[in-house]
């Protein structure tokens, strides 16, 4: 285990960071971790989604994993809620369109719709 | 048919069964024996869902036992029973209802057909985020070398305010990870 005192200093800037930031989260996301999500390269996908949310420094965006989805045609597939809007869709959403779709539709509050399930 | 790349694909199905059973602690433990006696690599998850029953066990262990229509836990665990088969392992699934599930598999280290770890690391940091209100124990052994790695105590220091995607939540988590699977790496 790294050492613990180094989370309470991380501890300590992330609420800073919170209290600049205003209650709540920007968005959420949801990646469907089922069998066939995990075989189509769901962890992939949130592994990218991870190290772009590190990588920018976002910390008020909630990233979640659910079982099945039921949409195995079109796996990976990652949802994303802007505030109380609507929850959206992504389809066969791998790894390598994760960079864009943050900075699209995080970053800019623009969905990529071509991606979108319709 | 084999559907994952990687053992640690499997890791995760698995485990996402036991989110699933509403688990609030996952126990995930690699245990690499190299000695040319052993020559092993195991792999235990266990939750403490809501466990099954001697039919409901039996239905998932065999994906032709089944009359269900929804395939959300289909066909994970004999997927992964057949490659701990391919590979001279073995399998075994342990359920208490009430209690959890135990589900080992067992395999040859060096059998040509063993599939590779894979991003072991990325995994557990995956489930870790995205099971937020349970507890992950990871835990990896190589010989006499270990890792360990228990979320409850990063919980205990954080609070409930700061969550898991914290990016510098997320910094400490993956070089934590990283580090702890490179240090079973040396020799």
């Amino acid at each position: 285990m790294k050492n613990l005192e180094e989370l309470r200093n991380i501890k300590e800037r992330a609420l800073q960071r919170r209290k600049l930031a205003g209650e709540g989260a920007r968005a959420r996301i949801v990646v469907a971790m089922g069998t066939t999500g995990i075989a189509a390269g769901a962890r992939d996908t949130m592994t990218a989604i991870l190290a772009e949310l590190e990588k920018r420094g976002i910390g008020d965006v909630i990233v979640t994993q659910t079982g099945g989805g039921g949409l195995s045609t079109y796996e990976p597939v990652v949802q994303i809620q802007i505030g109380d809007s609507e929850l959206v869709t992504y389809g066969n959403l791998d790894a390598t369109r994760v960079p864009a779709l943050i900075e699209s539709h995080i970053i800019n509050g623009q969905p990529v719709t071509d991606w979108l399930v319709k | 048919m084999t559907v994952f790349r990687d053992l640690s694909q499997h890791i995760l199905d698995i485990a996402e069964n036991g989110i699933q059973a509403g688990a609030t602690v996952l126990h995930i433990k690699i245990t690499e024996d190299l000695s040319p006696e052993q020559d092993t690599l195991t792999i235990a998850i266990q939750d403490n869902g809501r466990g099954m029953d001697a039919l409901a066990l039996a239905r998932v262990t065999d994906p032709w036992f089944t009359t269900r229509t929804t395939r959300k836990v289909g066909l994970g665990i004999p997927f992964f029973r057949q490659t701990a088969e391919m590979c001279e392992g073995r399998f075994e699934i342990f359920s208490t209802v009430g209690q959890g599930t135990l589900t080992q598999a067992t395999f040859r280290h060096s059998h040509i057909d063993r599939p590779p770890l894979g991003d072991v690391g990325g995994t557990i940091l995956c489930l870790i985020v995205g099971f937020p209100d349970g507890d992950v124990v990871y835990c990896h052994d190589v010989n006499e070398k270990s890792f360990m790695l228990n979320t409850h105590e990063i919980r205990q220091v954080l609070g409930d305010d700061i969550p898991f995607s914290d990016p510098e939540v997320l910094t400490f988590l993956r070089q934590t990870l990283e580090e702890g699977e490179q240090s079973l790496a040396m020799h």
